[in-house]
């Protein structure tokens, strides 16, 4: 399979905001066998790096990168050394930084809820 | 007493008031006065993991600049969350000189940050400069017989660079509770993410990953939970709450903050504003029935 020149842009983009590597993954499975939230998503965290690499655009409307909450226990594991939580920041940030947000403050009942909790969700989840 | 710089982070004024006054009382007990720092603000909750936007390193970074401003070379946290980000982002200006003068050069109120800071957790503290027989001397209420699983979440020992202890084996709050007399309880769910900010939007996941970590705890015969998180802390405490209410299931783990624990066993529960919690804790503790002995 080749790549197009907006296939690799997405390679490029997401290595760029991530600083890892992307094909240094080899699909061990490692990072999805480690995560607590794979039940979750509709693609595992190896899939979702599988999916970058080969230029696939589509992983941009998937739910995975939005239930990661950065816990890094995939990145303790990773054998090659890739910091995946940095790929997941890098695909919700190409989301957000074309300007959409993945949450509206309007919609959300906030009572009872700690600050803590409401600044890290705005602060992944708006650009 | 000794004077230690401490930055509070924002969940310690308010949701985690009982954290932090149980952290001043029991620190003079060890002979420790923390110094909350003049001006802080907001960490950031989160470190950011996008490499080319130093934006939102600007809130951590701001925190070292008033510590070094204090005349500081240390500060101290009690927070996981702000414990990891104001690491992190230390880490990164202090390995990367170009985007510290970046960062430098767009600070304009403050003086330039050196990179000379350390930021240290409590339970650094405890283990690194006190020593656990410190931690022991004041015990006045032996928590002997009391069960208490330990939580460490994600943020005290990932990612290893910053970590305060082995992220797959980490025994600082073992020892922690075996210093104030308590057993400390193994269960598989120690380091497990608790699903964090999530609470806010996907609160089902949360409340179903808050019934996992609690009912393992249990089932391994914890009678409480300690942590160091307010997120943490929220999740499984007011989340487990909500959990059994919903699954009409067993009987509930009181969390607590970690130096909620010390103040009990050093005498003085009252820092600790249990009424604040979803999931009392004062039954676990036996703390009701002391107080009809003593009356």
């Amino acid at each position: 399979m080749k790549l197009t020149d907006s296939d690799q842009d997405l390679v490029a983009e997401v290595e760029e905001l991530s600083g890892e590597n992307l094909y240094a993954c080899f699909q061990c499975g490692k990072c999805s066998a480690s995560c607590p939230f794979t039940d979750e998503m509709d693609e595992l965290p190896n899939q979702l790096i599988r999916r970058v690499q080969i230029g696939d655009r589509r992983i941009l409307q998937s739910k995975t990168p939005w239930v990661c909450a950065s816990c890094l226990s995939c990145e303790v594991e990773c054998p090659k050394g890739n910091d995946i939580p940095a790929i997941m920041e890098a695909v919700r940030e190409i989301t957000l930084r074309s300007n959409v947000d993945e949450t509206d403050l309007r919609d959300l009942d906030t009572r009872g809820l700690p600050e803590i909790a409401l600044v890290s969700n705005f602060r992944k989840k708006t650009g | 007493m000794e004077e230690l710089l401490y930055y509070p982070g924002c969940s310690l004024k308010d949701t985690a008031i009982g954290f932090e006054e149980s952290a001043i009382y029991a620190s003079r007990q060890l002979g420790i006065e923390l110094k909350e720092m003049e001006r802080w603000n907001c960490c950031g909750t989160v470190y950011s993991l996008t490499a080319d936007n130093l934006m939102k390193q600007l809130g951590p970074v701001r925190n070292l600049v008033h510590a070094q401003e204090e005349g500081y070379e240390k500060v101290y946290t009690l927070c996981s969350m702000c414990d990891n980000t104001l690491k992190r982002s230390n880490r990164l200006v202090k390995n990367d000189p170009e985007k510290l003068e970046k960062i430098n050069s767009f600070m304009d109120r403050e003086e330039d940050y050196l990179g000379e800071v350390t930021v240290k957790h409590y339970l650094e503290l405890l283990r690194d400069e006190l020593g656990w027989d410190a931690v022991r001397e004041p015990v006045r209420e032996p928590l002997k017989g009391l069960n208490v699983a330990p939580y460490y979440g994600c943020m005290l020992t990932r990612p290893k660079e910053i970590g305060l202890d082995d992220p797959h084996n980490p025994t600082v709050l073992e020892d922690f509770i075996s210093s104030l007399g308590a057993e400390p309880v193994d269960y598989p769910y120690h380091s497990e993410c608790c699903g964090s900010y999530n609470t806010v939007e996907k609160k089902d996941i949360v409340l179903k990953q808050a019934g996992k970590i609690t009912s393992s705890a249990a089932a391994a015969g914890a009678d409480l939970i300690i942590t160091s998180c307010p997120l943490c802390h929220y999740n499984l405490d007011t989340r487990q709450s909500e959990y059994i209410r919903r699954e009409n299931s067993s009987k509930p783990v009181p969390v607590l903050y970690i130096t909620q624990l010390m103040a009990v066993a050093y005498g003085n529960s009252d820092v600790c504003k249990f009424d604040k919690h979803a999931i009392d804790p004062r039954e676990a503790l036996a703390l009701e029935n002391k107080a009809l002995k003593e009356r």
